[in-house]
C-alpha cells in the first residue's frame, strides 16, 4: 500500500485523526501538544499518528493536504488545520458541532 | 543566518504577496525561528480559515522549508482586526 493510500484509509476510518509529533501521552512538540489537547477536552475519541516514528508519513500528510506544517487534525475524512486553527474552532464552539 | 529569519523578511514576504495586507511578526523564542505572526488583510473577507492560512504559507513556502520552524498564525480582515483592537 502506498503511504497516500495508508493516510486515505486513516482518515477515513476514523473520524477524529490527529498526525502529530510524539504521542498523546508524550507529545514532542508544543504545537502537538496543544492541540491534543482541545481533542481531549472535546472527550472524542480520536486515532493519533506520530510522524516521527514514520517518515514517509511525516512528509506524505504534508503533501496529501497540502500543508507545510504539523500537527494536522481530520474530522470526518476532512483536513480541519493546524493548532491555530484547532484551538479558533475548539473556542468558538465550531470543533464540539463537527464532532458532535 | 542560514537557519534564521527577521522578522521583518517574514513581513516583507507576505506584503510582497499580498498587497495592502499589514503583517506583524513576533520572535516567540528569540532564536530567529519560532514566530508568532498576524497578517490583516481583505483579501481574507469571506475565506475559511483552512484558506486564509494556505494564503500565507503560499508567501513563506521558502522559509518554511528550513529556517523557519513554527509558526503561530492568526489570520484577520480589517474589520475583524479594528472589532479585536489589533
Amino acid at each position: 500500500m502506498s503511504v497516500q493510500d495508508e493516510i486515505k484509509q486513516l482518515i477515513e476510518g476514523n473520524k477524529v485523526v490527529i498526525f502529530m509529533k510524539g504521542t498523546p501521552q508524550m507529545p514532542m512538540c508544543g504545537f502537538s501538544a496543544a492541540t491534543v489537547e482541545v481533542l481531549k477536552a472535546l472527550g472524542v475519541p480520536f486515532q493519533a499518528v506520530n510522524v516521527l516514528t514514520r517518515p514517509e508519513i511525516r512528509e506524505g500528510i504534508k503533501q496529501f493536504s497540502s500543508w507545510p506544517t504539523i500537527p494536522q487534525v481530520f474530522i470526518g475524512g476532512k483536513f480541519i488545520g493546524g493548532c491555530d486553527i484547532v484551538r479558533e474552532m475548539h473556542a468558538s464552539g465550531e470543533l464540539a458541532k463537527l464532532v458532535g | 543566518m542560514k537557519w534564521m529569519i527577521q522578522a521583518t523578511e517574514i513581513e516583507r514576504l507576505v506584503t510582497a504577496a499580498m498587497p495592502g495586507a499589514r503583517a506583524r511578526a513576533r520572535d516567540l523564542t528569540g532564536t530567529l525561528d519560532h514566530y508568532e505572526l498576524l497578517v490583516v488583510s481583505a483579501e481574507f473577507s469571506a475565506k475559511s480559515l483552512v484558506e486564509r492560512h494556505r494564503l500565507v504559507y503560499a508567501a513563506l513556502a521558502e522559509p518554511l522549508k528550513g529556517p523557519l520552524h513554527a509558526l503561530t498564525l492568526k489570520t484577520l480582515t480589517p474589520e475583524e482586526a479594528t472589532k479585536q483592537g489589533v
